[in-house]
């Protein structure tokens, strides 16, 4: 089903590009968060963890970056974990089910996180952060490193796989705010106890939302411990050609597409990473409101016309 | 035929091209320059002396018979006029619109030494669009010659070297990394001086000689260079990946929200149709007192855009003075028509916070020239105390692009200390088979000075085949390529240069695609 203000804005180029991304696979964990798993088998064999890629879900969409988290070269899929937070994640969270395609998916983008045996190593994901730093922990695993996990969670009913973690980890600490689950606290307390109970920690990775990030940053600075963290900036084209994903290191400004997304969390000037964040929040606002109209509009219609011929979702909005 | 021409009998004046009145357009997003229709083209053609020695020639990066063309035109001969400038130039439309003219063929123009040059991008551009509207440019005959070849990048160098192995009958495949084809064309030079239609057009003629184009295809991520020539199977590679990796000032508050480089502006506005918001998802960030660092094409560019986009006003803040300034004439021109306020010898220092992490204005401080530097150009040194304060609202960084660190970063490929790839006089890259040209070689350049690369480069391409593997034949149904069967691979399966992507009318008939009326 298509939103009514998509249909007739054309270029005579659209018919150009390969769009034939199918989505084989797909799971809601919560009324926010979702899995997809697309079908394309030369970015599963090419994917490595820390990796991401930039999606388009229709002609008319944004480019948003979605970091890899997980990929089967034997399957030929790769999976993506989304947290419907605005208008182009919450229309994908409505739009893609099993059998519809992707308009565009290009990756795998970024450079991979470097994945050395070492003795242990924490990966720390908090929300948005669990699935992307799944990869990092089984490459770690396989390996042979110690892999110890912290993830964060709102509460119980929010956890998603536990058990795959459970699978790649040494060692699984988790944390909710409620203490619904695991420990009650924040994925910073977690990280703690961690450091606290394994002495021979090298590395800590950090994946999650920006403050997240910024608090374990601090956690570790004074042990010594190197963190590294998955930045997450706006992004547009996700090759190097805007620079709208610049982020602040100590030493210059770096592009997040293609010289990161991984930096060293000691370097990064997380403050500049959030007010950046925030620039367009007004017209995210207006994308919000304008589409929750035309969906209005489009399910009228819908209902009055059109026989849909995706699957209804009952849990969506 | 007419007596021969002098400088005394031909049409003294420049033929104008029709505008859009600059207080309408300033505000529109639909070309500005209407271009020569017949009369006016037959009129400015009836300028050219014809010269013995056609200088205009030498002007072009690639040699248009641009005399020889004039004539044709000035006999009513467009068809002919066309096949004249295609034999040197694929892009005419393009080309019309974008050349830096006044430093190539119509600076050296032998009639400018008394007057204004002859006006030959406008009677390019007019045969171009007549192109685009004939079909002229339909498929030659091809013989395949089976050999496979991809070219990384689809920006002028990628279609121009794509166009030429397509007719010497290779199976041509372009990987592109953004959605859509074009590269600079198609993101950041806008619709108001390169209506996006053209570019379609010439697109849709490489479809038509048979060459693919495969989007969403970040080379060197998906797949590298190496792999191209071992595991895809790929007897040669070109890459044009441009030198797109903006340039950020590096002074104080250049992270600030508000503060974007002209590429991002224009990537929004352009490719992902940002003006179109909300109709379009992607938004962009409106200031009402624009400041535009640069005074290049894109700087042009960004503040043509930003006054579309209804800024109140918008400033070019440039170091040097008007001289230098690298725009093409005419751009310059038309922004100030427009109304942007131009702050020649002016740099900028600092960019000031609003207090919510948003600009209030940029400190600058006066400029003046001094001794030549190494390109020429009087080199500019700040006016002690001369530093003042400026209010504006949004910041926009034209000040030059760098190498795209993708292929550099993923290959053994030889790069420069300014991480260029390095070729040689045939522009073969360190890796046999590939070969590479524009902007990714030379740094920013022109349009036209990259599609000359392309085709250079597919002339030595075609020679290295020819010489490797004379007359190989094509591997039917084929073996797995990249570890993978055709059917698997997620992309348009490959296909041979003969028939064109769609049946041009007239040719069902015939069941040809043999040029009809080649000269
Ligand atoms: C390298 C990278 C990897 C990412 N991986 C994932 C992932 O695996 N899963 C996932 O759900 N999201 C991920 N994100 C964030 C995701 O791209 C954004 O949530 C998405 O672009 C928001 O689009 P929207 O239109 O739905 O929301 P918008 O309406 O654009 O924004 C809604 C809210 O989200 C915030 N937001 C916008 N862009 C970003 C961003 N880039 N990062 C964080 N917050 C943002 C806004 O400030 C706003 O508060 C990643 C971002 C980057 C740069
Ligand atoms: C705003 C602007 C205005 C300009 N105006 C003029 C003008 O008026 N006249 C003029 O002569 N010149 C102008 N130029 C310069 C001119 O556009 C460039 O010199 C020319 O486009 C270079 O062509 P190219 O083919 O080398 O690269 P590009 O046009 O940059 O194309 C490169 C393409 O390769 C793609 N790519 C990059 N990396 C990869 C990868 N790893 N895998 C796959 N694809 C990849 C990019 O996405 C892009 O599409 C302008 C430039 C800009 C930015
Ligand atoms: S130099 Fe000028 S006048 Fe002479 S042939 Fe060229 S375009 Fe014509
Ligand atoms: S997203 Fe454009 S440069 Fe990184």
């Amino acid at each position: 089903m298509q939103p009514a203000s998509r249909q007739p804005v054309g270029s005579r180029a659209r018919g150009l590009s390969t769009s034939s991304f199918e989505i084989v696979g797909r799971e809601d964990f919560s009324d926010l968060t979702y899995t997809l798993e697309v079908r394309h088998p030369l970015m599963a064999r090419a994917a490595r963890p820390g990796q991401f890629v930039i999606v388009m879900s229709h002609p008319e969409g944004e480019r948003i970056p979605l970091t890899l988290a997980d990929f089967d070269a034997d399957a030929g899929t790769i999976t993506l974990v989304i947290q419907a937070v605005g208008k182009s994640t919450r229309e994908l969270q409505r739009d893609a089910q099993v059998g519809t395609t992707l308009y565009g998916i290009a990756g795998p983008l970024g450079v991979p996180s470097s994945i050395h045996p070492l003795r242990t190593v924490v990966c720390v994901g908090g929300g948005l952060g669990v699935a992307p730093v799944f990869p990092q922990a089984r490459a770690f695993h396989e390996n042979g490193t110690r892999v110890i996990a912290v993830l964060g969670f709102r509460s119980a009913d929010l956890v998603f796989w536990e058990e795959k973690f459970r699978d790649v980890c040494d060692d699984l600490i988790l944390c909710t705010d409620d203490g619904s689950a695991g420990i009650q606290g924040r994925v910073t307390d977690g990280l703690t106890l961690a450091l606290d109970s394994y002495d021979d920690v090298d590395e800590v990775v950090a994946i999650g939302p920006p403050v997240m990030m910024g608090a374990c940053a601090e956690v570790t600075r004074p042990r010594g411990v190197r963190t590294s963290v998955s930045l997450n900036p706006i992004m547009v084209d996700g090759t190097g050609m805007c620079g709208g994903c610049r982020v602040r290191l100590k030493d210059g400004i770096r592009f997040a597409c293609v010289d990161g997304p991984d930096f060293d969390a000691h370097q990064v000037d997380f403050e500049d990473l959030m007010n950046r964040l925030g620039s367009y929040r007004g017209d995210e606002t207006q994308a919000v409101q304008a589409w929750e109209q035309s969906c209005h509009r489009a399910e009228t219609a819908a209902s009055e016309v059109l026989v849909t011929t995706l699957p209804t979702d009952d849990g969506r909005a | 035929m007419p007596a021969k021409r002098t400088i005394r009998t031909i049409p003294q004046e420049r033929t104008p091209v029709r505008e859009q009145d600059p207080a309408e357009r300033a505000r529109n997003f639909t070309e500005v320059s209407l271009g020569y229709n017949e009369t006016e083209a037959i009129r400015e053609a009836q300028r050219c002396l014809d010269c013995a020695d056609p200088v205009c020639i030498a002007g072009c990066p690639v040699s248009i018979d641009i005399p020889g063309f004039i004539r044709k035109v000035n006999e009513g001969d467009y068809r002919g006029a066309y096949d004249t400038i295609a034999a040197s130039n694929l892009l005419p439309a393009v080309c019309g619109r974008v050349c830096p003219q006044e430093n190539q063929c119509e600076g050296v123009c032998t009639v400018a030494d008394t007057l204004e040059p002859v006006a030959i991008g406008r009677l390019e551009r007019f045969i171009g669009d007549l192109a685009i509207t004939q079909n002229w440019a339909r498929p030659p005959h091809i013989t395949p010659t089976d050999h496979r070849v991809a070219i990384v990048g689809s920006g002028p160098a990628g279609m121009a070297c794509a166009a030429d192995l397509a007719k010497a009958g290779c199976d041509v495949t372009v990987f592109e990394a953004l959605h859509l084809p074009g590269g600079v064309l198609r993101y950041g030079i806008p619709d108001f001086r390169l209506p996006n239609a053209v570019i379609d057009a010439e697109i849709a003629n490489l479809q038509q000689l048979g060459v693919t184009f495969i989007t969403n295809t970040v080379v060197g991520r998906l797949f590298t260079i190496e792999d191209m020539v071992t595991e895809l199977g790929f007897d040669a590679v070109f890459i044009g990946t441009g030198a797109g990796y903006p340039t950020m000032l590096g002074i104080p508050g250049d992270s600030l929200n508000g503060v974007l480089s002209a590429n991002e502006l224009l990537t929004r506005a352009n490719l992902m149709h940002a003006r179109d918001f909300p109709t379009y998802d992607t938004p962009i960030p409106l200031g009402r007192h624009v400041a535009v660092v640069g005074a290049g094409n894109t700087a042009m560019d960004a503040m043509r855009m930003c006054l579309r986009l209804g800024a109140e006003n918008v400033h070019c803040i440039y170091r040097r003075s008007r001289d230098e300034a690298p725009a093409r004439v005419e751009e310059v021109h038309h922004a100030e028509q427009e109304g942007v306020q131009f702050h020649w010898l002016t740099n900028p220092v600092a960019i000031l916070d609003d207090g919510r992490g948003g600009v209030r204005g940029m400190r600058c401080v006066q400029m003046e020239l001094g001794e030549a530097d190494d390109s020429g150009r009087r080199r500019p040194a700040p006016v002690p105390g001369s530093e003042f304060e400026f209010a504006c609202d949004q910041v926009v960084f034209a000040i030059g692009t760098n190498a795209n660190p993708i292929i550099g970063q993923t290959s053994r490929l030889s790069l420069n200390r300014r991480g260029y790839l390095e070729v040689d006089q045939d522009l073969a890259t360190s890796i046999a088979g590939v070969y590479a040209g524009g902007d990714i070689v030379t740094g920013a350049a022109t349009v036209i000075e990259a599609m000359g690369a392309g085709r250079r480069a597919a002339a030595a391409i075609t020679r290295y085949l020819a010489i490797r593997d004379p007359g190989r034949r094509y591997r039917e149904g084929g073996e797995p390529v990249f570890g993978m069967p055709a059917a698997e691979r997620n992309f348009a399966p490959l296909r041979l240069a003969t028939v064109p992507a769609d049946p041009l009318p007239g040719d069902e008939a015939t069941g040809t695609t043999e040029r009809t009326s080649a000269p």
